[in-house]
């Protein structure tokens, strides 16, 4: 039998990734993409809903559809995209009510699969160099996005527990870089000059692009339940990947980051990478690794991967996107008695 | 059938239009962009090199260091070497890394108070020179997953910070963590007792005032200070020291345990301050001059 699975926030980077990875597969019989706003990317063969970013209607949704599985991907891991309100409202808010739906009495769903972030173990001298899936963090969150993820976390650990029929997994990944993503990171890196605060050069680690996709399609696919951290092998220095991308490092005032804050704001640099940049963040991978998941990249791989897209768009520029979503074409492509379903390509 | 088919339509497309086959997007294994040596402690070989060789002057002239013993630290598998700690800026921590290292040829982790890496550039070169900051994971994870040589000082910054006149003593020995995590991860404990440290920065006095306002854990005026000036700060006397590894320790407990009985840990614990303090006031017993040994 096939699977009936539901993926929020299609109209970002990561959701749209995950239901055309998603569409590849046979075993999908139905992929229901929802988002507040349109796509961004061509889908094949999913459904697009549109629901605001409360998924006020997703009872119904559920309900109507009876979906097995969701991938909750419209998590905020970078306050740069949204003010910290909506965030809140997005992580939180946005989690709890997918989880009541989720656990509505008669529910369908029997796997939830979350994306979170290795934000949530924070940034900060006290750290152990690794952080395993139970370490805990070394103090209390500094910032909103950390404080939110840890919140939407708890949410998820209390349906787990009220939910034991129910599958759910965490994914904890780790700073993503890659061909095509765009994060402060990714941001500072394609300038000349970044930013580093002086005096220290911390050891960060990173996940490929493609890995992430690969990772959520992984538990998804095996519904392996369970809270892992995604990671590349091996971590490198600051000073490091910005010697690799050919960006030269400025270093900012190591003493009281409030006076760094007007700089901050010329390049991109949120409060969560203001510690990372002083302490940076390993965590341990062995835990998804033995569950039989294969990563294609390692951290220095990632970079790789980044800096060769990066060259490719230095000359050759961004391929502009060409698609829009347009509700007509999609709905006659979808249901039209003249489609005879034999795929285009 | 399938293939049959899809054979057939690569053939027709090739006469169609120039054939460019686009190479599928993989990864590029060939190009390793690393640059560097550091590794996930943050440790670069590079610049090990570089202050080994720099220091080996100050180990084997300035401070003439001296070991008894050296055979029972283990040529290889994890164990967990506990010191006394004294001076300003302790010497023991740099002078027991470089020399067994030198003697040896093993790698010890110097476990440090967390402070340091809040501390701009020298937390990074601490970092890269081989320290590690004194967290519970991080022992457990040298010491049974990479079958390292880990160093701490249980006295903790209360060590360096003891004056003149107590010079001698060891303190508390903290919460006895550092036994509890050789249980845990299976190693033994190796006391080494050392001497010199002492004298080669005492501490007169604290400001305890100025620790604070600046925000350090304490902050001694050094005789160094009033002898040598600014210099003083950094530089030490030329103490002689003296080490002495005493006999490793096994506890005979089963490893991994969420938790051991804390009477037990003190008790060992205790049992190790009280070696370590035994066998300096031995070795004071034999010293004839601070200078010369």
């Amino acid at each position: 039998m096939g699977r009936r699975i539901l993926v929020t926030g299609a109209d970002t980077f990561w959701g749209g990734r995950m239901i055309q990875a998603l569409e590849a597969d046979p075993s999908m019989d139905v992929i229901l993409g929802m988002g507040a706003r349109e796509p961004s990317v061509p889908f094949e063969r999913a459904e697009f809903v549109r629901a605001d970013q409360n998924y006020s209607i997703l009872n119904r949704i559920v309900k109507a559809t009876q979906v097995d599985t969701i991938l909750h991907t419209f998590m905020i891991t970078n306050s740069a995209t949204v003010p910290n309100r909506a965030m809140h409202e997005i992580n939180v808010i946005g989690t709890m009510n997918l989880l009541a739906a989720a656990g509505a009495a008669g529910s369908s769903v029997r796997h939830v699969v979350v994306k979170s972030s290795t934000l949530v173990y924070g940034s900060s001298a006290a750290d152990p160099s690794t952080f395993h899936e139970d370490t805990p963090r070394a103090g209390p969150a500094r910032n909103g996005i950390e404080r939110a993820l840890i919140e939407a976390e708890s949410l998820v650990r209390d349906f787990s527990e009220d939910n034991p029929a129910t599958l759910v997994t965490v994914l904890r990944f780790a700073n993503v870089l890659g061909t095509h993503l765009s994060t402060p990171i990714s941001r500072n890196l394609s300038r000349p000059v970044c930013p580093s605060i002086f005096g220290f050069d911390p050891l960060l680690q990173f996940v490929e692009e493609d890995d992430v996709v690969r990772a959520l399609l992984h538990v998804t696919r095996g519904s392996i339940p369970g809270l892992y951290n995604v990671a590349g092998d091996g971590r490198l220095p600051w000073s490091e990947v910005a010697g690799i991308c050919g960006s030269r490092l400025v270093p900012l005032s190591p003493f009281s980051p409030l006076k760094i804050r007007p700089l901050a704001r010329l390049f991109d640099l949120p409060t969560e990478l203001e510690d990372l940049l002083r302490y940076g963040r390993g965590v341990d991978t062995r835990r998804l690794a033995a569950t039989g998941f294969d990563y294609r990249a390692t951290s220095a791989g990632a970079v790789q991967s980044f800096i060769r897209a990066l060259r490719l768009r230095r000359v050759a520029g961004n391929s502009p996107s060409s698609y829009r979503y347009e509700y007509d074409v999609e709905q006659f492509f979808r249901h039209s008695p003249a489609v005879t379903g034999v795929s285009e390509t | 059938m399938a293939n049959g088919r899809s054979v057939g339509t690569e053939k027709k497309r090739s006469t169609d239009i120039v054939p460019i086959r686009i190479p599928p997007e993989v990864p590029d294994q060939s190009e390793d962009p690393r640059r560097s040596d550091v590794d996930e402690w943050g440790r670069s070989e590079r610049t090990r090199a570089l202050v080994r060789a720099l220091y080996e002057p100050l180990y084997s002239k300035w401070f003439r260091a001296e070991w008894e013993g050296l055979d029972k630290i283990p040529s290889e598998g994890g164990a967990l070497l506990v010191a006394n700690h004294a001076g300003a800026i302790p010497s023991d921590a740099p002078v027991i890394m470089h020399g067994i290292e030198k003697e040896l040829q093993r790698p010890v982790y110097g476990m440090a108070d967390y402070f340091f890496r809040t501390v701009p550039v020298v937390g990074t070169l601490w970092a890269r020179a081989g320290g590690v900051s004194a967290r519970p994971a991080n022992a457990y994870r040298l010491l049974k997953e990479q079958n390292q040589l880990a160093l701490v000082f249980p006295e903790g910054t209360k060590g360096p910070s003891k004056s003149f006149t107590d010079r001698y003593q060891l303190r508390r020995f903290g919460r006895g963590g550092f036994v509890e995590i050789a249980m845990r991860a299976g190693v033994p404990v190796i006391p080494i007792a050392v001497i010199g440290s002492e004298e080669a920065m005492p501490v007169l006095f604290r400001l305890p005032s100025v620790a604070k306002a600046l925000g350090l854990p304490y902050f001694p005026v050094t005789a160094n200070l009033l002898a040598m000036g600014p210099i003083g700060m950094v530089m030490p006397f030329p103490a002689k020291f003296r080490l002495r590894v005493l006999d490793p320790i096994h506890f005979n407990v089963p490893p991994d345990q969420d938790r051991y009985s804390k009477s037990r840990v003190m008790e060992e614990a205790e049992h190790i301050r009280t070696q370590l303090q035994e066998s300096v006031y031995d070795m004071l017993r034999d010293r004839r001059s601070v200078w010369f040994g």
